[in-house]
């Protein structure tokens, strides 16, 4: 195989083991809530199977011996013989994250430190020496021992079997048809010839483990088949060379079975066929060893068979057909069809596909394209005589409602929900409790709400530093908590919905509120406010906003690392989303971030300047307000100011801010408008613009591609009339005029 | 182009010439993605005074250089007659504002003279070769210089 096919097989490897990360840790959340089922067991331990499995294909042993431990300690929750309680569970999700650490150390290529897991699979392994009953299988050969301190893959572990049977011919009674007659009068038979390739013992699945999973479907008979057994001589000690006949007598169907083989059906001959009649039975499956020598070579001929389409795929309805392979139907023709038929109904249609995110943005872009193109044509008829014929009109109509709606099934794809972030925080939850010894409960509500890949990615960062945040700074002590009357257990909640076009997140906590003096006193004492400064409670509030403030005396290992709550409004303002703070005293303190759906369009206010269209960003844009000389003030030698509720706000010219001409002072008798705007630090401008023409959602095209950053403009758009217009960068624009305030010469220099 | 390895400077190359005022000049026909006419360009702000501005190619945003402001030829007045020349220069899509396309030429690397000795570095900075053909002078740009220095560190 080459680099490259490896390389996209080991990418998709670690893309799947980020949904089993995923599901395992819903799952142990589940199962933390007191969710005993076996669904949900059987989806976590399938979840660490499949990371296990994948790790042993990469060769990957520290992730393999990991999941080995967690998986016997599930497997062993699963069978019932260990309980899950609350202390295990909390080892459990620990082992989850340190799972998860391991697979990303694989993926980056990371040494890992032993300690960081050696400690918890001994904690784990040391549930499981605890266990109810003493495991009793018959399938259970003597060199399997649960014991979890053996981190040898599960291949060595069993390739001494073959080694314990005297490699002479034996007489093999139970392979006669006899037995499996009792059988299949008894009740629904199963007759299942499994053979193991090497390649399954490679991927770290043991037979043995699979046959005592069998078992549990009910009464089973295994026959181990030798006939491939070598000499001692030429044994290869890494080889497979042993199957396994096994009648089976349950009242669960083949597909049950089927599941067991779930994750080594590429990697093992497999048949199971109903037994139903003695008489038909012998007739189609005189010998099973031959049945498994006919099969060993089909897999080879047809290789690009997904595993699903193994022959004997299941269809409880139609029992003989399991036999297609064996028992030759006459009509070849007819066979292959039935075989596509059975296979689409044995794979159910899948849920999801995984695409290349170029391709979909490709699409996105495309689209923008086709919304553009819409408007030309929309604005190019109205100017000609067509518009006065109803049909066309209509059609233009359609037109429009149709690509708005391509434009808006188009961004969902890019859609996904928040469930793995808000995972993620619930992990951040378990550590930053442990480590400032508080109890903490994260309820996490909406967590299935879409919003934009990029937007769930960078959402990551600021969450996590403010859910810290709430933990470290919102939530008293426990003894303190009991002081004040609450319960010692406090409550993070992570919520999210979507309100009016936007997505709205609320982190709250029910911990000791915003201590508004200390707040001030530390704004005061750091000179980011006047100490006269007349603030109100939600001024005070959003002080922490303020680069440089930051509220902890002495420097924590959880909050204190450099950033402040103004890196995470930064980065808020990044995706073009806002960010509140409301607090009540004694009661708790409650974030609400206010995001966009999507990065790939914009609601903009359409404004001129100067001859020229630009774009600003609604998000930014508090109100507007005309340029009325009774509001107007000049302030110092070239700037003014404009009143508004609260006071006076400077004033920018926006044209001679992006260097259309030059300086001057805003006068009173000018025609325009103001945009009174809120940026980076709370603090208020008002951009001059000359008009409103219009407030509409604009396609985010980038500048940068063919050309490169552009200060005071943040990305550009078409518009209807097929032109580039700019999108402002309001921070940039405010941040710019306000250094060009205090250092004029500067700013005209540059 | 040709498989023979000992002889690469044989192997002849296309270039499309142009002209800027009463001068030609010409680039390899393999960095031209297309050629088309001249649209109002949106400016930016900040910008050189060599860069037009930006306009919308299906979608792309695509800078303006006005060559002749950029080889110092003194700023075009743009009209319907121009054409914008897209050409691709490294990773970036760029558009070259001339005045109109004036043939295209195959020629041998050997063919090449060097550039001139003139006082001017603006022209020598851009140049980089000439070719004579049938008493045409015909100057080959050098693409990399076109865009601003840090503009292309930017991207």
């Amino acid at each position: 195989m080459s680099s490259d096919a490896l390389a996209q097989l080991r990418q998709t490897f670690f893309e799947e083991c980020d949904e089993q990360l995923a599901e395992l840790e819903s799952g142990l959340l589940q199962m933390q809530d007191g969710a005993t089922d076996s669904e949900t067991v059987n989806a976590v331990f399938r979840a660490v199977h499949s990371v296990k499995g994948g790790a042993g294909a990469f060769k990957l042993t520290t992730l393999v011996s990991f999941a080995h431990v967690f998986e016997t300690a599930l497997d062993e929750i699963r069978s019932d013989k260990l309980e899950a309680g609350p202390s295990l569970m909390k080892a459990m999700l620990r082992a989850s994250d340190v799972l998860a650490d391991l697979v990303s150390a694989a993926r980056n290529g990371d040494d890992v430190d032993a300690a960081l897991w050696r400690g918890l699979a001994d904690e784990i392994a040391g549930f499981c020496g605890k266990e109810k009953a003493a495991p009793v299988s018959a399938a259970a050969p003597a060199g399997f021992t649960p014991e979890p301190l053996a981190f040898t893959p599960q291949p060595l572990a069993f390739t001494p079997q073959p080694m314990a049977f005297t490699p002479q011919p034996m007489a093999l009674p139970s392979l006669t048809p006899a037995p499996a007659a009792e059988d299949a009068q008894a009740g629904g038979g199963l007759r299942i010839l499994f053979r193991p390739r090497i390649e399954l013992y490679e991927k770290a699945n043991d037979a043995v483990v699979l046959l005592r999973e069998l078992e549990r479907l009910g009464a089973m008979r295994v026959t181990c088949d030798l006939s491939e057994v070598p000499p001692l001589d030429a044994l290869d000690p890494h080889g497979a060379c042993l199957g396994f006949d096994i009648r089976l007598v349950t009242d669960r169907d083949e597909q049950a079975v089927r599941e067991v083989f779930e994750f080594c059906e590429e990697d093992c001959d497999l048949v199971i066929r109903r037994e139903a009649a003695p008489a038909a039975e012998a007739a189609a499956a005189p010998d099973p060893a031959a049945i498994l020598n006919a099969l060993r070579p089909a897999p080879k001929d047809t290789p690009a068979d997904p595993p699903a389409a193994a022959p004997a795929a299941g269809n409880p309805a139609e029992p003989q057909a399991a036999d297609k392979t064996a028992a030759k139907p006459a009509d070849p023709a007819r066979a292959a069809e039935e075989a596509a038929a059975q296979r689409a109904a044995a794979t159910p249609a899948p849920a999801t596909i995984r695409v290349d995110l170029d391709r979909v943005d490709r699409l996105i872009n495309l689209v923008g394209e086709l919304v553009i193109n819409q408007a030309m044509l929309a604005q190019a008829v109205q100017g000609a005589d067509g518009a006065r014929d109803p049909a066309v009109s209509g059609g233009l109509d359609e037109l429009d409602q149709l690509t708005r709606e391509i434009q808006e099934s188009v961004m969902a794809i890019r859609a996904q929900p928040l469930k793995p972030l808000f995972q993620r925080m619930s992990r951040i939850v378990r550590e930053v409790a442990d480590a400032t010894g508080k109890k903490v409960r994260l309820i996490t509500d909406g967590e299935w709400t879409e919003v934009d890949k990029t937007v769930v990615e960078r959402l990551a960062d600021p969450l996590t530093h403010m859910i810290r945040n709430a933990i470290d700074h919102g939530l008293e002590k426990p003894a303190d908590r009991l002081a004040a009357g609450k319960p010692e257990e406090g409550v993070v909640r992570l919520s999210a919905a979507h309100r009016s076009g936007r997505v709205v997140i609320q982190i709250s906590d029910d911990g000791a509120g915003v201590n508004r003096e200390k707040v001030r006193a530390i704004a005061v004492g750091k000179g980011l406010v006047a100490a006269d400064a007349q603030l109100s409670e939600s001024d005070i509030d959003n002080l922490i906003f303020l680069p440089g403030f930051s509220t902890t005396e002495k420097i924590s290992a959880i909050s204190g690392r450099g950033v402040g709550m103004d890196v995470v409004k930064r980065s808020i303002h990044a995706l073009s989303g806002r960010i509140f703070l409301k607090s009540r005293r004694g009661q708790g303190s409650e974030f609400t971030l206010s995001l966009p759906l999507t990065l790939a369009v914009l609601d903009g206010m359409v404004v001129t300047v100067d001859g020229q269209t630009l774009v600003a960003p609604l998000s930014a844009i508090v109100e507007t307000m005309s340029l009325d000389a009774g509001r107007l003030r000049a302030f110092g030698a070239s700037n003014a100011v404009i009143a508004d509720r609260d006071g006076f706000v400077p004033i920018i010219d926006t044209a001679a801010e992006l260097g259309f001409r030059a300086h001057r002072r805003v006068e009173g008798g000018d025609k325009g408008v103001a945009l009174l705007v809120e940026s980076e630090g709370g603090g208020r401008s008002a951009l001059v613009v000359d008009a409103i023409q219009d407030q509409r959602q604009v396609v985010i095209k980038s500048l940068e591609t063919n050309y490169g950053r552009v200060p005071g403009v943040a990305a550009a758009t078409i518009l209807g009339d097929g032109r580039v217009a700019l999108i402002l960068d309001v921070d940039a624009l405010v941040a710019r005029a306000r250094g060009a305030a205090t250092e004029p010469l500067l700013a005209a220099a540059g | 182009m040709s498989d023979t390895k000992d002889a690469p400077s044989a192997a002849p190359i296309e270039l499309v010439a142009f002209r800027i005022g009463a001068q030609e000049y010409c680039v390899d026909i393999m960095a031209v993605r297309e050629i088309r006419g001249w649209t109002p360009a949106t400016t930016l702000p900040h910008a050189p005074a060599f860069v037009q501005g930006v306009i919308n190619l299906r979608g792309a945003v695509l800078p303006i250089v006005d060559l002749s402001a950029r080889l110092g030829l003194g700023a075009a007045a743009p009209t319907e007659r121009h054409v914008t020349i897209v050409v691709q220069i490294a990773e970036q899509v760029v558009g070259l504002l001339v005045d109109a396309v004036s043939d295209i030429l195959t020629v041998t690397p050997d063919q090449m003279r060097v550039t001139p000795d003139v006082a001017s570095e603006t022209t020598r900075q851009f140049v980089k070769g000439v070719f004579a053909m049938e008493g045409r002078m015909i100057s080959l740009i050098e693409l990399d210089q076109v865009l601003p220095q840090d503009q292309r560190e930017a991207a």
